[in-house]
């Protein structure tokens, strides 16, 4: 019964939404650009090297220059680098995609790990910036409305990836490429230069999500701030089925998830910290074992596109 | 095309691709002010040249090459387990219960460790291939996802005395397993002055086999075929679901196993015969880039783990040059990144040369 009140008591307090706010913003920024990239084709891995990357140089930005928006663009560069290497390896040359992926991943942690020991870095969050009236919502008005700026650039990100990818040409290829990479050949596009410009979509955003978890959630870099949270990214896409709307509803449950288990601690204690940690990762498992059997991805997901091998 | 000039395109590429790993990690060191000449030297003095260390890098190679023979079993299935990290630790964790509750004398108590820790980790492998098989869950994510949570359940269990605590020690140092005893452990063989654990031999002798079962058996025609043709498996009789289960199983059963022989074996130091958390040390990430490195074949796994192994024992020097020691982390997914490349270049210009050859034809 301590437990049903002390989770009832950690549902109801507005700091549980505040922390579930910024995971999910770090979420959506992550799961939009990947999203993309799923549906040309490729389970992007790399969104998790390409979030630590990211954090990376947008503190060395901010650190140089002590300006928030170098420090974004920064960031974006940042996530770029790693979509450039990802995209090239995968979509020009032909290694697999996970094997770059997970290579990648494994690199910039030790690349972080490397130069975080070199490099003093001094950085913190960026101002807080409140929406009149809106922010006196009760329960999720401050958690949505009065966030350091960054946060607000969510409300571009995922209107403009809907945007690119179901009324643009180019979004319309690179759906093309996902489904049925011959026929989209046959048809005149060229299915890996798709493929490639939406990884590098998703160096984009998850750059901003990156930058978005140091100046936003963070506010110091260490070389464990990502720690697996890519991944739930990626699986927010799976779970949502590959509509942005399930996505956006994915990462909002799984950030959930996050921010609950720093707030039960304090309303009752019973459970253990461990349990507590693997907590958000259960769920994401468990949402994914629910749902991914009702859901269909693109045809092509994962297959690579070589011109005459089917 | 000569079969020799192939062969020498061949080693061209991957010469090339190395200089430019290692000159890259070369430009690396000297930017943050380093000497990067003293961290290879400090490098291949802590992992060959220096005395007993030949052995340590064995040890250190074979754990490596136990993850890499399990990841190849999975990935000729045409399955992507990259979860081994978690297997591994589950495994262990797996094999410290069992090994101090069965108890026994050392021979026996030591097939009881070996034979626990495979379980362990094959049931962990198993939960991804459940999910896989039963709920369409992609295997590269839920493997992923549970790494996360085996290191916290391990780290739940070796903070209660009833799983994996040590009963001695209250007050003292948190969350460590017993030792284990001196003659549980995997005994080291004295060659050339060299203590070399028989952990590596052990590896070595399931390299063959695993190579042997995949090109020879009619066991490994099956998996080789799931993984190249699912369809084509299926309407042979292959089920995807009961093979790629049991592929999974034999993979996760193999990083138990180098999880085991990390705790009980000598040569390089683990963590002392006792189970810690974060013991796993990235024994799981890098088995699987041997692996990938290996290209998925068995017996060159052999000789990527030994190079790999000695990174990581020679990285224990090269804190003496000044120089962070996680610097060899970046060596080697450098390494890593630029051996792929020669195969994927190969695989372009075959098929160009191919091209060439049938429009020259016709």
């Amino acid at each position: 019964m301590d437990f049903v009140n002390g989770l009832w008591d950690a549902i109801s307090t507005a700091s549980t939404y505040q922390n579930a706010a910024l995971f999910a913003g770090l979420l959506i920024f992550a799961a939009s650009g990947e999203w993309v990239a799923e549906r040309s084709g490729t389970i992007n891995i790399s969104v998790e090297g390409m979030l630590l990357s990211a954090a990376f140089t947008s503190a060395v930005g901010y650190t140089v220059t002590e300006s928030f928006v170098v420090g974004i663009c920064c960031g974006v560069l940042g996530g770029m680098v790693v979509a450039g290497v990802q995209a090239e390896m995968s979509h020009r040359l032909v290694a697999d995609q996970f094997v770059v992926g997970l290579t990648l991943n494994i690199l910039i942690l030790g690349l972080a790990g490397f130069l975080d020991r070199e490099i003093d870095l001094t950085t913190k969050t960026a101002e807080k910036v409140q929406i009149p009236l809106l922010h006196r919502i009760p329960l999720v008005g401050d958690a949505i409305f009065d966030q350091p700026w960054p946060f607000y650039l969510l409300f571009v990100v995922v209107p403009v990836s809907w945007w690119l990818v179901f009324r643009t040409r180019w979004g319309l290829e690179v759906r093309a490429s996902g489904e049925d990479p011959q026929a989209a050949d046959v048809s005149g596009i060229d299915v890996n230069k798709r493929r490639r410009q939406a990884i590098y979509y998703a160096g984009l955003t998850s750059g901003l999500g990156g930058a978005f978890l140091l100046f936003v959630q963070v506010g110091r870099f260490d070389e464990g701030v990502v720690s697996g949270r890519g991944f739930i990214a990626i699986a927010a896409v799976i779970f949502g089925g590959w509509t942005l709307r399930g996505t956006v509803a994915g990462c909002v449950i799984f950030a959930l998830a996050l921010g609950l288990r720093l707030q039960l601690p304090r309303y009752y204690e019973g459970v253990p910290t461990e349990l507590l940690q693997a907590f958000p990762f259960l769920v994401t498992i468990l949402g994914m074992a629910i749902f991914a059997k009702r859901v269909r991805p693109p045809a092509a997901l994962a297959r690579p596109f070589i011109r005459g091998l089917k | 095309m000569k079969p020799m000039m192939r062969q020498g395109e061949w080693l061209g590429l991957y010469v090339a691709s190395v200089a430019v790993a290692l000159g890259v990690s070369a430009i690396l060191i000297r930017a943050t002010g380093g000497d990067s000449l003293a961290v290879f030297d400090a490098l291949i003095e802590g992992s060959l040249t220096g005395s007993g260390r030949w052995g340590l890098t064995l040890g250190a190679a074979a754990p490596m090459l136990l993850v890499a023979l399990g990841t190849i079993v999975s990935a000729r299935a045409g399955l992507v387990n990259i979860g081994q990290e978690g297997q591994l630790l589950i495994g262990t964790a797996f094999a410290v219960y069992f090994g101090f509750r069965i108890g026994g004398p050392g021979p026996f108590n030591l097939v009881v460790l070996l034979v626990a820790g495979s379980i362990g980790g094959a049931l962990w492998a198993g939960v991804a291939g459940v999910l896989r098989f039963r709920r369409g869950v992609p295997e590269v994510l839920s493997t992923l996802l549970l790494v996360t949570v085996a290191s916290q359940v391990t780290a739940y269990a070796l903070g209660r005395e009833w799983l994996l605590l040590a009963s001695n020690s209250v007050g003292a140092r948190n969350n460590v397993s017993e030792q284990l005893a001196e003659d549980n452990r995997l005994p080291n063989l004295n060659i050339f002055g060299n203590q070399i654990p028989s952990s590596f031999f052990l590896g070595v002798v399931f390299a063959v086999i695993v190579a042997f079962a995949l090109a020879r058996t009619v066991w490994g025609f099956q998996l080789r075929m799931l993984g190249r043709s699912p369809q084509a498996a299926q309407r042979a009789g292959v089920s995807q679901r009961s093979f790629g289960m049991r592929a999974m199983l034999t993979s996760g059963a193999f990083a138990g196993l180098a999880g085991t022989v990390m705790f009980a074996g000598g040569g390089f130091q683990f963590s002392n015969y006792k189970f810690v958390p974060g013991f796993s040390g990235n024994i799981g990430w890098t088995g699987l880039l041997v692996a990938l490195v290996a290209r998925e074949r068995a017996m060159p796994a052999i000789a990527v783990a030994i190079a790999f192994g000695a990174l990581r024992t020679g990285s224990s020097f090269v804190g003496s040059t000044g120089v962070e020691a996680r610097v060899t982390d970046v060596i080697e997914g450098l390494l890593v990144l630029a051996l792929l490349v020669p195969p994927a270049v190969m695989f372009i210009r075959d098929r160009r040369r191919a091209r060439a050859a049938t429009t020259a034809r016709t």
